[in-house]
């Protein structure tokens, strides 16, 4: 894929670590939130510290609106401080010997602006933030949703072209993380470059990004809406973290064969080829007993293998052919009396069941 | 089978220690305790007979009937003036040592901690072979610009840099290799310059270090004997600093000696005492 001439960031590229690759290719459109959602491991912050200049890469190039800032091949490199980049590290790294506003004034100073105009600068972010009360303490005397406003006020005040977020609300509890997540998302809309915004937390990544890419093991393994991701996942990884049972499998017309053993009855016939299947666990129904006349198109025995209790139900880790992972009320498991062991009928209707094509890459 | 041994008594107090806090006895063993002992005796006694035999009725007549004032205002400007010639020199040298790698750095690393256990008498006989009258670099500076170094006041400073540089290059290259980069790393994509970096960031960031750094070199240089009255002699009110003074002074006019090491000792408990959160805080110093 080349994205040659187009405005954003636009990177192709390898970064080596060692014995890990990172080989990816994407582009940030101005005033896009690209969320890159992927394992501890995947390369996500490998590629942030490229695109900021921290890491060279090996092979091919980034440029940012037609500005090359790396180039493997012709040798071209800016430094991290020569790129107008406004970084958000995952524990802010904000410098715990300034105070809040001398964090905020820092990039402006560091990249030539008078005394005055620097102050000014730092003054209206701190407004805008909310954080002109703070403006005298320092880091170890803030909380953690504090700290975050702080770091993307330091990152805006350099007037960045790309802003850059590595797990911006991943050092927060979950109290705070939901409204420092609303007033992100408010700035993040105000903010007219590219931003990439790299995160493990499917929410976060849902709620703050307008186009995800999934990183796993270096490469890009599926990109899309953030909708289109949680609806039909590419992969097992993605699938765990939406919630959703995924099967690989091949079609053949009005059924699926799936890899791990078993067989779906689909509502789309005619679909051929290699597919991926994916259940909600609550679609999937639980019985004590083989259902006898149920218009469910799909039914097979299993046995329990665990029960977790959620929030207001139970998950059910159930083996068969195949396996699922199965949502019930508390109330069904006592009346089924389900134990680890239990032998149980699972149905689920073919409608139920989301069908697609199972490509490397989903089209953008 | 196992029976219990003998029981012994536990005081009240040392009941509730243990209940406080748990852990076990914190009684000594006497195998251990009599050397204890007699280290802290040896340590201990011989500063007792220092103030024991102070001339605490006539401490100021002692102290000004030798050229001890002379004595302790050359002490504590060369001894300033090494620390800072070490911070403009030493800390940028910390700083290669830490951050940038280059072959021959580990070669470098020795030879840079090398006056750390040389003889300080070596190190003097050193730099009178360099920058002496007849030295391979002290010959230019004399017959170039008329600069003669050795049994000047600029020698005692060279002297004292020399053998206590070191001791602020190793405790400053240790925070540079212990600082959290990511800071440096922040600045970088903030838009600062290495330089900047390196001002506004790294250098605050390792502020407690390098002031302990500073304060061991200082407190070097101030002690410093060996290497300065080699290379730069005894001459009372030039090159006869507060330790070579308290040496000859020993001979002389023995009160005026326990004075002037009584000055020492002072000066050296309040530089324990400004060290005391960084370096004595039982190994656990940053």
């Amino acid at each position: 894929m080349t994205h040659e001439g187009s405005d954003g960031l636009v990177v192709d590229a390898e970064v080596r670590r060692g014995r890990f690759l990172l080989a990816v290719s994407l582009m940030a459109a101005p005033g896009q939130v690209l969320g890159l959602l992927g394992p501890n491991g995947a390369g996500k912050s490998t590629l942030l510290s490229a695109v900021a200049g921290l890491t060279p890469v090996s092979a091919g190039r980034i440029t940012l609106t037609g500005q090359v800032w790396d180039d493997a091949d012709a040798g071209t490199f800016v430094e991290a401080s020569g790129r107008p980049v406004g970084f958000v590290f995952q524990n802010y790294r904000l410098f715990p010997h300034l105070t809040v506003a001398e964090n905020v004034r820092f990039s402006p100073r560091a990249r030539g602006m008078g005394r005055r105009a620097a102050t000014s600068i730092a003054s209206h972010w701190l407004d805008r933030l909310r954080l002109t009360d703070l403006a005298d303490r320092k880091p170890d005397q803030l909380s953690g949703g504090q700290a975050q406003r702080v770091a993307l006020a330091r990152a805006l005040a350099g007037q960045p072209a790309l802003l850059l977020l590595d797990e911006p609300l991943s050092a927060l509890d979950a109290g705070t993380r939901l409204d420092v997540q609303a007033e992100l998302k408010r700035h993040l809309a105000d903010f007219a470059g590219p931003c990439l915004l790299v995160t493990h937390d499917p929410l976060e990544a849902l709620v703050l990004a307008d186009q995800l890419i999934v990183l796993e093991g270096g490469r890009i393994v599926q990109q899309g809406t953030p909708a289109h991701i949680a609806r039909q996942p590419g992969t097992d990884y993605v699938a765990k973290l939406v919630g959703l049972n995924l099967y690989s499998g091949h079609a053949n017309g009005s059924e699926v064969v799936l890899n791990a053993g078993g067989t779906f009855v689909i509502p789309d016939q005619g679909r051929r080829g290699d597919v991926l299947v994916a259940v909600r666990p609550s679609a999937v129904v639980v019985s004590s007993q083989r259902p006898q006349l149920s218009s469910a198109r799909n039914t097979w025995p299993a046995k329990v293998a665990g029960l977790t209790l959620l929030a207001d139900r139970v998950r059910l880790n159930l083996e068969g052919q195949p396996s699922a992972l199965v949502d019930v009320t508390p109330a069904a498991v006592a009346e089924l009396s389900l134990d680890p062991g239990s032998q149980v009928w699972l149905t689920v209707k073919a409608t139920d069941l989301e069908v697609y094509a199972h490509s490397e890459r989903q089209p953008a | 089978m196992v029976t219990s041994t003998a029981p012994s008594h536990l005081t009240a107090r040392e009941r509730a220690r243990r209940a406080a806090r748990g852990g076990p006895s914190r009684s000594v063993p006497a195998s251990l305790l009599v050397p204890a002992l007699i280290a802290i005796g040896f340590l201990v006694l011989p500063l007792v007979g220092l103030l024991i035999r102070a001339p605490w009725s006539h401490l100021g007549a002692a102290l000004s009937g030798s050229d001890a004032t002379q004595a302790l205002i050359l002490s504590l400007w060369t001894a300033s003036a090494s620390t800072a010639i070490s911070l403009v020199i030493g800390v940028p040298l910390a700083w290669v040592l830490a951050r940038s790698s280059f072959p021959g750095q580990r070669l470098l690393r020795a030879l840079v901690t090398l006056p750390l256990v040389l003889p300080p008498v070596v190190g003097g006989v050193a730099l009178l072979l360099a920058f002496g009258r007849t030295g391979f670099l002290g010959q230019y500076l004399d017959s170039w610009f008329g600069l003669t170094i050795p049994f000047t006041p600029i020698a005692v400073v060279m002297a004292e840099t020399f053998v206590a540089m070191p001791f602020l290059i190793i405790t400053v290259e240790g925070a540079l290799r212990s600082a959290d980069q990511g800071f440096e790393e922040a600045a970088a994509t903030l838009g600062a310059k290495r330089m900047t970096v390196f001002r506004r960031v790294t250098v605050p960031l390792i502020a407690p270090s390098l002031g302990a750094g500073a304060v061991l070199c200082w407190a070097r240089a101030l002690g410093e004997f060996g290497a300065t009255i080699t290379f730069a002699g005894s001459f009372p009110g030039q090159t006869e600093t507060m330790p070579i003074a308290v040496y000859y002074a020993l001979e002389t006019n023995p009160d005026a000696a326990i004075a002037l090491s009584l000055v020492l000792l002072v000066v050296s408990v309040v530089v324990l005492l400004s060290l005391r959160d960084h370096w004595l805080r039982g190994g656990s110093a940053s």
